[in-house]
């Protein structure tokens, strides 16, 4: 049976995250050789998007409609719940991301079903789908079978590293009527410029109350400005709910859980609950003052002590490497 | 303004996760549990609209087991009116379950606002405010950070990657609350007295299976002991040394 991967666009662009969808969507057809159907919502083309058969689409298929132009929650899950009604697929495969949180329980419920969501690994069972999904924070993880019909799942963004599996993918597309909808993105407001979410970075670079005040935090916007457009700076709770950064870039339990290819920690202790946000980062890096500081019994390396020695100093060993 | 908000009893999070014998569940043993901190969000804009509003009534709802009677106090001591425990032993695995039992309870009265936290801190499911929406047939709009209501007009802000979606939507509608919404009040002790003699009805509920199993719960892959590579700014050159050539990360 065919599963549907979910594609994302913004501003009729394709987004990156959408190879991972496939990607993790072709982990249900291993050894069956299952077809993989792309499905993406837009107001018309979508740029990108033939670069889908690369990572091994079977099929291609763009939903329009001129209420597509931008996010419509409630256009995008009746077009896709009905295509889904049609299918007969195994799977439904969402990113979790900000648009797939919101999209997916929405798509899942008309289908009578809920998500299985926030993938970090899934595998085909007989006729189901066993998945693994972190909860308390990544404390823990769950092994979970997914019995219903269709499969409605999300995978966890910066997980499901892309394959390139290239294939002659068919596209086809088509025009939805959906009804008027009583939620519609009106605008999207840009973040400041130059700044990237943490949730997508490659490289996170994080502070915590080391940092002393809030102006210091320009020696981490410093280090991250030198890995060129892949690094976010983010934040622990403490000085989130001190108000010193934004809480969309705070990182952990009750902020956001991460999976960057390398994490700096600065400046922070380690709290359990911060730990739970980042410890499936591929590589950790702690630079703290305190040596029994609990953050480096999870760091791959870790340097001790000031901070504002040290990461002027690394910054400038980045922008050698990067220059 | 009549508002429902719907709240969960979650593990703290400062909590270390013990699994339990069964290879199942969390051993509750010594764990503290609190009212989800998202949910507190949910709670606090639900008594500042109805304070808006100058009339109306918050009430609180929650799907879990008999304990969790202390959690709908202290959203009552927060200040809102009255409270609901659907109680359950277990609080399901399929969160569709969940929500079917809720929908059913919030179903026959017309709310003006149905709030849920954007996401539980213990099974991070982040999709029973939308089911519930989904079954109620009501707009809904999720991880709200930013929101102003006129009249059956509401105007709301949510964080997407890199950016701020604004989105329109009409009321009565579902909200699901993120951090930065509002700052949530800490219960006065007089807040708290008054909780104590606030109406909580217990409904015992049966919640379905659902179409998940739990088939074990594990603990994360432990991370390979690290290296201190020095101290000060003279071990930097080290540091980014591994990076390169051992983590293969620059």
């Amino acid at each position: 049976m065919t599963t549907l991967a979910v594609l994302e666009q913004r501003d009729g662009v394709l987004r990156k995250i959408s190879f991972e969808v496939v990607t993790g969507a072709q982990r249900l057809g291993v050894g069956g050789g299952q077809p993989v159907e792309a499905v993406v919502c837009g107001a018309g083309a979508v740029q990108g998007l033939d670069q889908v058969a690369k990572f091994g689409a079977d099929k291609i298929v763009t939903l329009t409609s001129p209420a597509f132009a931008r996010y419509a929650p409630e256009g995008y899950a009746q077009a896709l719940a009905e295509r889904a009604q049609q299918g007969g697929y195994r799977a439904l495969v969402f990113a979790a991301t900000a648009t797939g949180k919101d999209l997916a329980p929405r798509v899942a419920a008309k289908l009578g079903v809920g998500v299985a969501a926030d993938l970090t690994d899934l595998a085909a069972d007989g006729g189901g789908v066993v998945v693994t999904r972190p909860v308390y924070a990544g404390k823990a993880l769950l092994k979970v079978k997914v019995a219903s019909q269709p499969a409605v799942l999300s995978l966890r963004p910066n997980v499901f590293t892309p394959v390139e599996r290239p294939k002659s993918a068919a596209s086809e597309t088509v025009a939805v009527n959906v009804s008027a909808s009583r939620v519609t993105v009106r605008e999207i407001k840009a973040a400041p410029a130059g700044s990237l979410d943490v949730a997508e970075a490659q490289v996170i670079i994080s502070g915590g109350r080391g940092l002393k005040e809030p102006a210091n935090f320009k020696v981490l916007e410093e280090l991250a400005g030198a890995f060129g457009g892949r690094a976010a700076v983010g934040a622990s709770r403490a000085v989130v709910d001190a108000g010193w950064r934004a809480h969309a870039d705070q990182v952990g339990q009750t902020g956001k859980t991460v999976s960057p290819s390398l994490y700096i920690a600065v400046g922070i202790s380690g709290a359990i609950q911060h730990l739970a946000g980042m410890r499936t980062s591929k590589v950790i890096v702690a630079i703290n003052k305190d040596k029994d500081a609990p953050i480096f019994k999870v760091a791959d390396y870790g340097i001790v002590g000031d901070l504002f020695e040290i990461v002027p100093k690394l910054t400038e060993e980045i922008r050698k490497l990067h220059g | 303004m009549k508002i429902a908000v719907c709240i969960k009893r979650v593990p703290d999070s400062e909590t270390r996760v013990k699994i339990a014998a069964d290879g199942k569940s969390l051993d509750e043993a010594g764990v503290k549990f609190v009212l989800n901190p998202y949910d507190e969000f949910a709670v606090e804009e639900g008594l500042r609209r109805k304070e808006k509003a100058g009339a109306g009534e918050v009430a609180v709802f929650c799907l879990g087991p008999a304990a969790a009677q202390e959690t709908i106090r202290t959203a009552l001591a927060m200040g809102a009116d009255r409270g609901v425990l659907l109680l359950a032993d277990k609080i399901p695995v399929d969160p569709f379950e969940s929500a079917k039992v809720l929908a059913a309870e919030l179903k026959g009265t017309s709310w003006d606002l149905i709030l849920f936290g954007r996401m539980a801190i213990d099974d991070y499911n982040h999709q029973v405010g939308s089911l519930v929406a989904e079954l109620l047939d009501l707009p809904c709009v999720t991880a709200v950070s930013h929101l102003e209501i006129d009249g059956t007009k509401g105007v709301a802000e949510r964080e997407i990657e890199g950016a701020i979606e604004v989105v329109d939507f009409s009321l009565p509608a579902v909200l699901t609350t993120d951090k930065g919404l509002n700052e949530p009040r800490y219960p006065a002790l007089k807040g708290i007295m008054a909780a104590k003699k606030k109406p909580l009805e217990v409904k015992p509920v049966q919640p379905g299976s659902g179409t998940l199993e739990i088939v074990a719960l594990m603990p994360p892959p432990e991370r390979k002991e690290g290296k201190i590579v020095g101290e000060g700014a003279a071990a930097v050159g080290e540091l980014v040394r591994l990076l390169r050539e051992e983590a293969k990360v620059l």
